[in-house]
């Protein structure tokens, strides 16, 4: 009744980059640190010029990845959405602290537009290289949630979700957005107050002195005071115990690491976001994520116009991997591709997941070029 | 003292397992005494202080005190204290570090902290040696000094803290010793009330890991080293012979207000400019 007396939506012609901050503020960050690298740089560039203009919106450029990751976990501490944004070789400096931001779950979100190549390598062309460094690049077993895009329009929901997610969870989350998505250009609807579900970490409400922070709830996660509110308690990547105090007691050790697996694994199904496109009745899957879903999705298209039933599952959760939807279609498919532009660092995952039931066939690019639909079609057709 | 049981009870955490882990004749609960009686005489509730701690000896202080406390990573407190800061300036916030740990591993950090101003207090409890992790030298350890990674003396030359925060910004630049305690209290107080970036430069021994392998006898000797070595500042110059002596004492107080005032007086600025031209 009242839609069409809405005011018009707004609408903007932004690169996948700015689309990201978009998402950003509407999820609700107010804290940013970064160290210029192409090809993240615009974030942080329109990072500058919003956040200054929300009601004590925070931008520090810092001396460098190490420190701009210790800045938004001070931040987050201090009750802040806070982010950060990098490229490969700035991805590789910030693992030390993802992985204290893990240990002492601090929500966190990092964006990571990869780039091709090891090393320097290829700074202005694509890559999909830091896949499996997202998982495991920091030290030690902890557990981390690793989102991706397809499209501009999905950086501002992907990036949302990663708010919330990192928020729920109390975890770091790693968006990894590829060169492409990062500097295409496309049209968005910019989002406004109430389109997403915005989700804001607990905080306890019980008397300061019954609060435990590292303490098992029902969903596994502790409700998190920001620092200078009244609940004084000791936050550090030691393994520790209940009260937050360094142990090395087996037990006290072993409680706290499965509990840290547990929390994510226990909500599996709420972190897993996919999209299929055609894959009732595949025979055929493609498995893709990021800028190469976009050339799948044309390419199953025209598999389906020549008669291949063919279809396509694109991965928006990166990790914990998509187990239950991939495994399932692998049943019924007689042949799974999946094409990426690296050695084959989801292939690994899909094999894995596969056990040997179902053809695997992997189409890898790591010359900084795309992978293109008629690349894609000459496979599964 | 009565008022040290007093204060003992009012500041140290009750539900933490004592004694401390620091080792005899280690000046590290010293420099915790003094940084306690520094917050009291503020009369800074425990609520509004955070310290972020590095790694090793001097990051396990931060255990021991009931205030906000965050141990982090080697060498990278004060990025996260930055972040504390740039996050709720209304917290004090002090970083907890030990010579390795501020100025090898976080040398860039510290450098920028100061140049950027931030208001943090640096509280850098320097004896000389990575301790914790068994007694290897740092970028502090004197010329010559032997350590288990330089065991024929260590060669290269060792940074001039003072000097190196006054170069780079800092508001507030300060040295003081374990030994003289007095003294230390109040640089830490006036550190804490200051606003910019403070550096407290604590000279603080390490008997086991530093003095044996460099002929102390005992903890004993190496405060007695302390005593006869730091002179304050103003007799320091009138000094003819500086001959190994270590000034004490402020060496920089200028009264600039932190990166967190000024960047929030520009942001308010900015968006009423914003708000008049739409």
């Amino acid at each position: 009744m009242t839609q069409h007396l809405r005011k018009k939506r707004r609408e903007a012609f932004v690169l996948g980059n700015e689309a990201v901050v978009e998402g950003a503020l509407a999820a609700g960050c107010s804290f940013y640190a970064g160290y210029p690298i192409t090809p993240s740089t615009e974030i942080m560039e329109t990072m500058a010029r919003r956040l200054p203009l929300a009601p004590d919106g925070v931008f520090i450029q810092m001396e460098d990845e190490i420190a701009s990751m210790g800045a938004i976990i001070g931040a987050s501490l201090a009750g802040r959405k806070a982010m950060t944004a990098t490229s490969g070789p700035g991805f590789s400096l910030m693992q030390e602290q993802i992985g204290y931001a893990a240990m002492t779950e601090t929500p966190l979100v990092i964006v990571d537009v990869m780039r091709g190549g090891a090393s320097t390598g290829l700074p202005t062309s694509p890559g999909q290289g830091d896949v499996q460094q997202a998982r495991w690049g920091a030290h030690g077993d902890h557990p981390i949630i690793v989102l991706s895009a397809t499209d501009v329009p999905q950086c501002v929901e992907m990036t949302v979700a990663a708010f919330n997610f990192a928020e729920k969870y109390r975890t770091p989350v790693v968006l990894l957005l590829d060169e492409i998505t990062a500097h295409t250009r496309e049209k968005i609807t910019l989002p406004e107050p109430g389109d997403f579900e915005i989700f804001s970490r607990l905080v306890p409400t019980m008397p300061p002195e019954w609060y435990k922070p590292y303490e098992e709830t029902l969903r596994g996660v502790p409700p998190m005071p920001p620092v200078g509110s009244g609940y004084r308690f000791h936050v550090t990547g030691l393994t520790h115990d209940l009260l937050g105090f360094p142990t090395s007691r087996p037990e006290e050790v072993r409680a706290l690491v499965e509990r840290q697996f547990r929390k994510i694994d226990r909500f599996f199904q709420d972190v897993q976001l996919v999209e299929h496109v055609d894959t009732e009745d595949a025979e055929v899957l493609v498995v893709a994520y990021g800028c190469v879903a976009r050339s799948a999705r044309l390419a199953v298209k025209q598999a389906r116009d020549v008669g291949v039933r063919a279809g396509l599952l694109v991965l928006n959760t990166l990790f914990p991997f998509p187990r239950a939807h991939v495994e399932k279609l692998m049943r019924t498919c007689r042949l799974v591709v999946v094409p990426e532009l690296n050695v084959g660092q989801i292939s690994r995952e899909v094999k894995r997941v596969n056990e040997g039931y179902t053809a695997v066939r992997t189409i890898n690019r790591i010359d900084g070029q795309i992978i293109t639909p008629s690349q894609i079609f000459k496979e599964i057709a | 003292m009565a008022e040290v049981t007093q204060l003992i009870h009012q500041y140290l955490r009750h539900n933490k397992k004592f004694p401390l882990v620091f080792c005899p004749g280690c000046g590290h609960g010293i420099v915790l005494g003094s940084l306690v009686r520094s917050v009291h005489a503020l009369g800074l509730s425990k609520d509004e202080v955070v310290i972020v701690a590095g790694i090793g000896c001097s990051g396990r202080i931060a255990a021991y005190v009931d205030f906000n406390t965050v141990h982090t990573t080697h060498g990278r407190a004060l990025t996260v204290a930055t972040g504390i800061k740039m996050a709720n300036p209304a917290l004090t916030v002090i970083a907890v570090m030990g010579d390795g740990d501020a100025f090898s591993i976080g040398g860039n950090h510290f450098i920028h902290a100061a140049r950027r101003n931030i208001g943090v207090t640096a509280l850098v409890l320097n004896n000389f040696i990575y301790g914790m992790t068994g007694g290897q030298c740092s970028s502090t350890t004197p010329e010559g000094a032997y350590t288990h990674t330089s065991p024929m003396g260590q060669p290269e030359a060792s940074f001039d803290v003072v000097e190196l925060a006054r170069a780079a910004g800092a508001s507030g630049v300060a040295r003081g010793t374990v030994y003289h305690v007095k003294a230390l209290d109040g640089l830490i107080t006036a550190a804490l009330a200051q606003p910019g970036f403070n550096l407290v430069e604590a000279l603080t021994p390490c008997f086991t890991q530093y003095g044996r392998g460099n002929g102390f006898k005992n903890p004993v000797a190496m405060f007695q080293w302390l005593k006869e070595r730091a002179v304050p500042l103003e007799a320091y110059e009138k000094l003819e012979q500086k001959d190994g002596r270590i000034p004490i004492g402020v060496f920089v107080k200028r009264d600039v207000p932190g990166l967190e005032t000024r960047y929030a007086a520009m942001c308010r600025e900015f968006r009423e400019k914003k708000g008049g031209a739409a």
